[in-house]
């Protein structure tokens, strides 16, 4: 089974952003057809209380620990935020704070945003890639930008084909991807530990 | 198991008034939280070494050197002694002068330290924290069982034929627990050398804990020191406690609220709930403490956080006479009753003398 992991920050309701994540997980469970596929859908509005306790206090609530090993269980991670002052939202950025910064390594990831206006679409390539980028996710080329003009648009190059090319290229990487394990913490032996520091030792 | 208290040694201003206590005013304070702990009953006193304000602790063995001459059955000991920053041959020397000066009653806590500034201050770097913690510490473990030491490592000069001093009292080094919230390396340091693990579980969650101390425990063994039930295990844990659990709430509820380390996070209620924060009457003090030993095993040494907060040094004695009068004797009893057979005793400076010699006339 392959489990996909939605994470919307998106902050009115009913919001674009989760519209445009659903439109997202649809399209990738649709590629992946073949496959068992799950979608487990992670709403930050909810947890932004529990989100910012854990950064003053530096451990996760009962509910945030679940989204968070929700996203770190995933095989692959739909991420939607809306664009905040040229850039992706606090809470959007705050979630993947907390999350362990190992969590995400290997894992195919979609990104996508939704704004008031097509200006802000870059975000996507020097926000939220470069981001993921760093969690050593592997993100895939087509980064899903929706303007509210893009909800109006006549088919063609429009929104419907993009979030079809992006979902196709997820379910691409899934479909290669192995399964992903748990993971487990490694533990080094001690005596590895103090040789480890003996080869920068002269004597 | 042995019940005691330890300390940050923050200088914070009281939430309820704004009075900030002068520095001086908060290091004779830790002195007479000292001194209280003494007083009733209580087994162990820790505190923390900081080098960067508000805190005031940068120099420990001065001050418990101070405590030990005007107790007489405490143990001093530390929370932690950073053996990233410190030089592992002055920790061996200074700690060594305490244990003479107390006649044993000196134990150790080694921990990293997690204020990034202070390893540069200290002509370290926080990307070495673990390998400082290994190295420093395997020497300091030489300086203490062997009377000459040839040594060469990456983070300090190389020593020929030295001999800190004075030697341990009765040639047995003070004991020493390791201190980690996280990683899992110093549970295995500790394992390897049969060295007690202190699990400062106070603001996290107890599976997190629960995952450490298990591997603590099995690697115990793994290096034969014993069973894994025989592995030396201490723990944190803070509460406010009035009589009257509502009056424990109300009071103590501001002191949460503007606290330094949790303020302005979750509320009193869930904090409680997810950690070892009790606010409440002294039974359910004692509730909660015994359900750590369903989380993590029979443990040998039990340390509450009483003075953090802001609050103030009056309050502070009140809550030493509850923990001291109503909470530990039974806690001492109860934990007895549950105890499972082979459990090792809390670490003295008379017990490992003695099974020093045991060892000796075994050959």
């Amino acid at each position: 089974m392959t489990v996909i992991a939605v994470v919307s920050a998106g902050l009115s309701q009913p919001s674009s952003t989760r519209l445009l994540a659903d439109r997202l997980a649809e399209a990738a469970g649709r590629h992946l057809a073949a496959e068992n596929t799950e979608i487990r859908v992670v709403e930050l509005r909810g947890l932004a209380v529990d989100i910012a306790n854990n950064l003053v206090t530096g451990f996760p609530s009962p509910a945030l620990k679940e989204a968070l090993e929700t996203v770190e269980r995933a095989d692959g991670l739909i991420a939607v935020t809306p664009i905040f002052t040229a850039s992706y939202s606090g809470l959007f950025k705050s979630f993947f704070d907390v999350l362990d910064n190992t969590a995400l390594q290997g894992t195919p990831v979609l990104i996508a945003a939704t704004g008031g206006t097509a200006r802000h679409s870059l975000a996507l390539e020097h926000a939220l890639r470069p981001m993921f980028t760093y969690l050593r996710a592997v993100v895939v080329p087509t980064a899903v930008y929706a303007a509210s003009e893009d909800w109006g648009a006549a088919s063609g190059d429009g929104l419907a084909s993009r979030v079809d090319r992006a979902a196709g290229e997820l379910a691409a990487l899934l479909s290669h991807a192995a399964p992903k394990r748990p993971a487990e913490e490694t533990l080094i032996p001690f005596e590895q530990q103090l040789a480890a520091l003996r080869p920068f030792t002269t004597g | 198991m042995q019940f005691g208290i330890f300390t940050v040694g923050d200088v914070t201003t009281d939430p309820t008034n704004g009075t900030t206590p002068t520095e001086a005013e908060r290091i004779k304070a830790m002195v007479t939280i000292a001194l209280k702990a003494e007083e009733v009953g209580l087994d162990v006193f820790a505190m923390g070494e900081h080098h960067n304000p508000p805190f005031v602790p940068s120099s420990p063995t001065t001050m418990l050197g101070y405590i030990a001459a005007r107790t007489d059955k405490l143990i001093l000991s530390t929370s932690t002694t950073l053996i990233t920053t410190n030089d592992p041959v002055k920790i061996a020397e200074d700690y060594a002068m305490l244990q003479h000066l107390a006649d044993g009653r000196v134990d150790l806590m080694m921990g990293r330290g997690n204020t990034g500034p202070v390893y540069p201050w200290f002509g370290q770097d926080i990307r070495n924290g673990i390998p400082l913690a290994i190295e420093n510490y395997a020497l300091l473990h030489r300086l203490w069982r062997e009377d000459v030491v040839d040594w060469e490592g990456n983070f300090r000069t190389p020593l020929q034929g030295f001999t800190s001093t004075p030697r341990p009292l009765d040639g047995v080094p003070p004991f020493v627990w390791h201190g980690s919230i996280r990683s899992p390396e110093i549970a295995e340091q500790a394992a390897y050398y049969g060295d007690g693990f202190f699990a400062n579980n106070i603001f996290w969650p107890k599976e997190h804990f629960a995952r450490l101390i298990e591997l603590y425990r099995t690697r115990f063994a793994y290096y034969g020191h014993g069973t894994p039930d025989q592995a030396i295990v201490g723990l944190g844990g803070q509460a406010f406690m009035r009589k009257n659990s509502q009056d424990a709430v109300r009071e103590f509820r501001p002191y949460f609220d503007k606290a330094p380390v949790y303020g302005n996070g979750p509320s009193l209620e869930d904090f409680t709930e997810q950690t070892p924060l009790t606010v409440g009457s002294p039974q359910e003090v004692i509730d909660k403490t015994l359900t750590f030993r369903d989380s993590f095993g029979d443990y040998q040494r039990q340390l509450f956080l009483m003075d953090h907060a802001g609050l103030p040094l009056k309050t502070v004695l009140e809550q030493l006479d509850l923990l001291g009068e109503e909470v530990v004797p039974v806690l001492r009893k109860e934990f007895a009753a549950r105890r499972k057979q082979g459990v090792a005793e809390a670490p003295t400076h008379a017990a490992l003398v003695q099974k020093r010699d045991a060892a000796l006339v075994a050959g």
